[in-house]
């Protein structure tokens, strides 16, 4: 711990464990990993362990009451919505290409994860509302500002689509109108798969919004991912080649775009990479590692691919818990919302006394532009 | 003015007008003055009664004199408590108060009434997607109970940890700037209340004259650490309805110390979501090349 110094102290040490308040650090640059979190823990997960990932600017806090409010939504709903969107939109469209190449098992594998999904993932947000019965007051109103209202939509449209061609294919009735929904489906499909991204990330959640770049992508490759996981899983084994290859390749595609967030990120990257969002997302990254390489030895064995399926699926889902809990962390402890903002303050704040030595750029200092 | 400025999807200058209100009273809003606060709490009793808002039961935290915690669903005026070593110099003599750490110096006592913001880029309001939240004709944003359908996205879009979602109703609630006695010519209820005047109601641009004569003022008498926040319609959120005049670092009463509206990059991240959205069709048709059609 620092000494305290004249006026930088937000608050007394308050010894005297407070049932609510995360306690009274004054200084908690230097007192975070001692912190009492809500769960005993501090952000870095058990105990305190004393080593930075980096060395950590001082900053102040109100108590180490978070700034913003952490998100209400509860798990497993809201991480179960982000995991069975992606399923149900990535199957929707290797549904119509497995139509299209006449693979009719994988197809009908794939209509029926698709539909599955987005099922489950439309239940489970209702679910998480606070007042479920008014579920259809999403659709009172279409606004682009808010990825929730742009979803509910492209839901309602989704939803029915991957209905209607699932039960045509096990009907076989109305093939004409089971192959048009089945092209409605796999056109709208992708979109479900990354909205759900911009939900996140358009929010004041710090791990969520300074991802924003990356998001879209790791959600894109978790859900295709997951569609050709849950195809290998169900399709006739003969068919089921492409499925096996877009699980590799969301795979791939997904840890990439992960590597790539967790570098731009830098520093900002800790809710990711520690306590329980950091084990959820390196276990995510192992089971997919083992799927993959079940995926490419196993290509003749039924059970290898079943198996290989089983893990790639389990680690998108364990994806979107983490990539979840990271966001709730970020929101939990104030540090993370005030350091970044410190930091942004005291750039511009640079940059504007540069500016006013040099005329011509006077006119472009102050609104704070839009982070990256 | 800042319209020339970025403006978010729904701010601007005069976010009523935006909002698509023709003719419309000025905008109107608070500035607490936080200097002259002297921890009351009439305000946070006040807007309780007036708004029938619930307790939140009783609980002493050991947060100096703050019990309330924080602004919440059933709490629209949260009043902050700070003990601290005065800076070198500054007035405030009171001796060691509770609290203080054995330290030499004096010790002061902050206190601050925090509110809804009323941002005119209102991330609250840009995410809702019921539009159970709407911008009044006083440029105040205010939730439409009968409306929400409590799906809790307000509560992480706003940079200020203001609206929250509660337990009994399942409906998001904040301060509403008391719309209904504004509508009847009335201040708010916890201006009406504050026996100091640290609560200001009225005209925004008027209170901003206001808190910048106040802000010299007490500069000129000493006080270096008084500053305005969020007064002006240049910084992440385009101006707020209700503003501060601080005497630390906004972190120190709990507020964020550069907040933006992440709305702001939603056009950005529209452009990124779409690309990846083609992307997984690439990724199927990856898939399926060359494996050619099937015959079985």
């Amino acid at each position: 711990m620092s000494s305290p110094q004249p006026g930088t102290n937000p608050g007394p040490g308050t010894g005297s464990g407070p049932p609510r308040a995360d306690g009274g650090r004054p200084r908690t640059g230097g007192g975070r990993h001692a912190r009492p979190g809500r769960n005993g823990r501090g952000p870095r997960g058990r105990g305190g362990g004393e080593q930075f990932m980096v060395p950590r600017a001082d900053f102040r806090s109100y108590y180490g009451r978070p700034v913003i409010k952490e998100p209400v939504w509860k798990e497993p709903d809201v991480p179960a919505y982000l995991f069975f969107g992606g399923l149900a939109g990535a199957s929707s469209v290797l549904a119509a290409a497995a139509q299209l190449t006449g693979r009719p098992g994988l197809a009908r594998a794939a209509k029926t994860a698709a539909f599955g999904g987005i099922s489950l993932s439309s239940a489970a947000l209702i679910n998480d509302l606070g007042r479920p019965a008014r579920f259809h007051h999403m659709l009172r109103v279409f606004k682009v500002s808010s990825p929730m209202s742009v979803g509910s939509w492209l839901l309602s449209a989704y939803g029915p689509a991957a209905g209607a061609a699932v039960l045509s294919d096990f009907t076989g009735i109305l093939p004409a109108v089971g192959s048009a929904a089945t092209a409605g489906a796999a056109l709208l499909g992708p979109a479900v798969t990354t909205y759900t991204a911009v939900l996140l990330c358009d929010t004041a959640v710090p791990a969520w919004h300074e991802a924003h770049r990356e998001m879209p992508y790791v959600f894109a490759g978790s859900a295709a991912s997951a569609a050709g996981g849950f195809a290998l899983l169900a399709a006739p084994h003969g068919q089921a080649e492409p499925a096996r290859r877009l699980a590799i390749v969301g795979a791939a595609v997904e840890l990439a775009a992960k590597k790539l967030l967790e570098r731009r990120l830098d520093a900002r990257a800790e809710p990711y990479q520690t306590g329980r969002a950091g084990a959820l997302l390196r276990a995510g990254e192992i089971v997919t590692a083992c799927g993959l390489a079940v995926a490419g030895l196993s290509r003749r064995s039924r059970v290898g691919s079943a198996l290989s399926g089983l893990a790639l699926l389990g680690a998108s889902a364990l994806t979107r818990f983490g990539i979840f809990e990271a966001g709730r962390i970020s929101a939990r402890y104030p540090e993370y919302t005030v350091v970044p903002q410190r930091e942004r303050k005291r750039n511009r704040e640079a940059q504007d006394s540069q500016a006013s030595q040099t005329p011509h750029a006077i006119q472009r200092s102050h609104a704070p532009q839009a982070d990256q | 003015m800042s319209s020339t400025e970025r403006p978010g999807l729904t701010g601007g200058a005069d976010p009523a007008e935006r909002a698509g209100w023709g003719e419309h009273p000025p905008r109107m809003g608070f500035f607490t003055d936080t200097s002259v606060c002297i921890g009351c709490k009439a305000c946070e009793v006040a807007c309780k009664e007036w708004n029938e808002v619930p307790a939140d039961g009783l609980l002493l935290t050991g947060m100096s004199f703050d019990n309330t915690i924080g602004l919440s669903g059933s709490t629209w005026r949260h009043v902050a408590f700070i003990e601290q070593q005065a800076p070198a110099g500054g007035p405030g003599q009171a001796a060691g108060g509770p609290g203080a750490d054995g330290a030499a110096g004096p010790m002061r006592w902050l206190m601050s009434s925090d509110v809804c913001k009323h941002c005119s880029e209102a991330g609250c309001l840009d995410v809702c997607p019921t539009g159970a939240l709407m911008r009044t004709e006083f440029g105040t944003v205010v939730v439409q109970d009968d409306v929400c359908n409590g799906c809790g996205y307000c509560v992480p879009a706003c940079p200020f940890g203001v609206i929250g979602r509660r337990e009994d109703d399942g409906g998001a609630h904040k301060c509403t700037l008391c719309y209904d006695r504004l509508g009847v010519g009335m201040e708010p209820a916890c201006a009406k209340a504050c026996p100091t005047d640290s609560i200001q109601f009225g005209p925004l641009d008027e209170l901003r004259e206001r808190a910048q004569a106040r802000v010299v003022d007490l500069q000129e008498a000493g006080r270096a650490d008084a500053r305005l926040y969020l007064e002006g319609p240049d910084d992440g959120i385009g101006g707020a309805g209700a503003f501060f005049l601080l005497l630390d670092e906004p972190e120190v009463y709990g507020l964020p110390p550069d907040p933006v509206v992440a709305t702001r990059s939603l056009p950005r991240m529209w452009k990124h979501a779409g690309l990846a959205a083609a992307g997984v069709g690439a990724m199927v048709l990856t898939a399926f090349f060359g494996s050619g059609t099937e015959r079985r």
